[in-house]
């Protein structure tokens, strides 16, 4: 193809996405728009399998039967989360395999919230309220996003996750409303997660690279300090209503803005956690790798059978 | 409480899939690739399912105030009457997936009889959780295949499993007091005959698995008495850890 041509390609294609029309996986696409979605899609589904983690620790020590099993039901939500964007990726040309190397290798980013330890009970709540809200008020703007398979899985993960939030509230309630002990651990893991949860929300707009591209093929609306803000002014209110208090002297209602002003993000810990010396970067990514590395005779034993089996079938047929 | 056995008699069923649920929940986010994660997590939540209806029923039957989490989180490892089976720890994936198979087999056996139950509430939990067990007997019995006739490495980690966990299985077809009392009164299954019906069945698949059936005549006993191995006590600190931290509070 010539230069001409390809500038062709690339004039009709953005007039698709400007015209709000899908982009499905056969579709011509330029190479940048499908790296970029490689980058975008594996890095979804690297958090949902990584964030299964920090949950996971609490399965076999859930407070109760019913607690238990809403728990197992949320990790195992992400565990598809994550197959359905695994699948999605896929069919931009690239093969699980290779994107679990990246993750592995270090290449491949991941949510850094989930490099937080999950230290008490509360931590459960915390992190169905704070972090899959977080998620949602990333993920709801995607659901119109240009690329078909993407949109698609974010509409049913959307649903999901506001589940999701709604369970992890619905923990904080309950200790909210508990004994002392209880109110204590739940204030406590709010303390702990606050932070986190806006710094999830990417980095500030004036060092955010990719904006604006992703904002034309509507891989985001809008800015990270506008989904910040957004996360600020709908979770306050969710903390006051159960007296829990947001750990943060500078928060203050801002009459004239309509919204809550609040204090300074502390950067320099997001920066040393997106480059993998948080508190929890290292276990997370042995118990992948382990996960992974330790289920290769698992995978083989499979894949033999099947070749097995599939000869066997051929020598019936004959 | 006015129906001890019947009370002990749930427990003795219920036991068993708590302690394997709680295996089972262990593997979440660890299994060898997605899916079997998401279906290992399925099955463990499957089991915690049953495991409510049961005691919610037996926490009805005690009827001394205490709840279905008191009943399975609050007792002492003693009063826990699970198969010793169930409370094998994941040695690797092999050992997994041979304890659930062979747990499974005798499930499914044990719950199509259960249907049949006079207690009435039983036999509806029967029913529903049947349709769980033939899924994971299916699903278990799927590994015991692709695992024994894999590769070379696999189909020692299997053998060995089947080997070690063999000595366990006895022990299912073993009859409690409380057993026998609500087998009199056509309440309960008589596991004793189910005893011909599992080899048959356990032996058949391992066959085609290329496995070889253990030929060892000694087995281990004590978990329907509440004498456990040693891997329990670990197991039930974990799972009673906030009951016990933090008792007498809701969650
Ligand atoms: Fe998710
Ligand atoms: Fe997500
Ligand atoms: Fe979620």
């Amino acid at each position: 193809m010539s230069e001409e041509q390809i500038r062709n390609l690339e004039a009709q294609f953005e007039e698709r996405i400007a015209r709000d029309e899908k982009i499905e996986p056969k579709d011509w696409m330029p190479e940048k728009y499908r790296q970029t979605h490689i980058r975008q899609m594996s890095q979804h589904a690297h958090s949902e399998i990584v964030g299964m983690l920090p949950e996971g620790n609490w399965i076999t020590r859930a407070p109760s039967l019913r607690r238990k099993v809403a728990l197992l039901a949320k990790v195992q939500d992400e565990a598809g989360h994550g197959l359905y964007l695994y699948s999605a990726c896929e069919t931009l040309g690239i093969s699980r395999d290779e994107l679990y190397e990246q993750l592995h290798s270090g290449k491949a980013k991941y949510s850094s919230i989930f490099n937080y330890p999950t230290v008490t009970w509360a931590d459960m709540g915390a992190i169905g309220w704070l972090v899959d809200g977080a998620a949602i008020i990333n993920q709801v703007p995607l659901c119109n996003t240009s690329f078909g398979p993407y949109a698609r899985a974010m509409v049913r993960v959307c649903k999901e996750e506001s589940f999701h939030q709604r369970q992890g509230y619905e923990i904080m309630i309950k200790l909210a409303n508990g004994t002392p002990e209880q109110k204590e651990m739940a204030q406590d893991a709010l303390n702990r997660w606050w932070w986190p949860s806006l710094m999830m929300l990417g980095p500030t707009d004036a060092e955010s690279v990719h904006t604006e591209q992703s904002m034309k093929w509507k891989l985001k609306r809008k800015s990270n300090d506008e989904l910040r803000q957004q996360f600020v002014d709908q979770t306050v209110p969710q903390a006051d209503l159960i007296g829990l208090t947001i750990p943060d002297p500078d928060l203050k209602w801002n009459e004239e803005r309509g919204s809550y002003d609040f204090g300074e993000i502390d950067w320099d810990e997001f920066w040393q956690v997106v480059k993998g010396h948080g508190p929890m970067n290292k276990e997370r990514m042995k118990a992948r790798v382990g996960a992974w590395e330790g289920g290769a005779w698992v995978r083989d034993a499979a894949m033999a059978y099947a070749s097995k089996n599939a000869e066997r079938k051929d020598k019936e047929a004959v | 409480m006015n129906n001890t056995n019947l009370y002990h008699y749930i427990l003795g069923i219920a036991d068993n899939s708590l302690i394997l649920g709680q295996r089972m929940g262990e593997l979440c986010g660890h299994g060898p690739s997605l899916e079997t994660d998401i279906a290992c997590t399925n099955i463990s939540l499957d089991l915690f399912g049953q495991v409510r209806s049961y005691y919610q029923y037996a926490a009805k039957i005690a009827n001394d105030g205490r709840t279905e989490d008191d009943i399975a989180m609050l007792r002492k490892e003693r009063e826990y009457v699970n198969v010793l089976l169930a409370e094998q720890p994941n040695t690797d994936f092999a050992y997994t997936m041979a304890r659930h198979f062979l747990f499974d087999v005798y499930h499914f056996l044990f719950l199509t009889e259960l249907q049949k139950s006079k207690d009435l509430t039983l036999a509806a939990i029967a029913t529903k959780s049947l349709k769980e067990v033939s899924y994971h007997q299916r699903f278990s019995t799927d590994w015991i295949k692709r695992l024994g006739d894999g590769t070379e490495e696999s189909h020692q980690r299997m053998q060995n499993a089947i080997n070690d966990l063999w000595t366990y299985t006895d022990e299912l077809f073993h009859q409690t007091d409380a057993d026998k009392a609500m087998v009199a009164e056509g309440i309960g299954v008589d596991v004793t005959r189910l005893k011909a019906a599992y080899y048959d069945k356990v032996n058949a698949i391992l066959e085609e698995a290329t496995l070889s059936i253990p030929e060892s005549k000694y087995f281990q006993k004590g978990g329907k008495k509440g004498i456990h191995t040693e891997h329990m006590g670990y197991l039930l600190t974990e799972l009673q850890y906030m009951q016990r931290t933090y008792p007498n509070m809701e969650w």
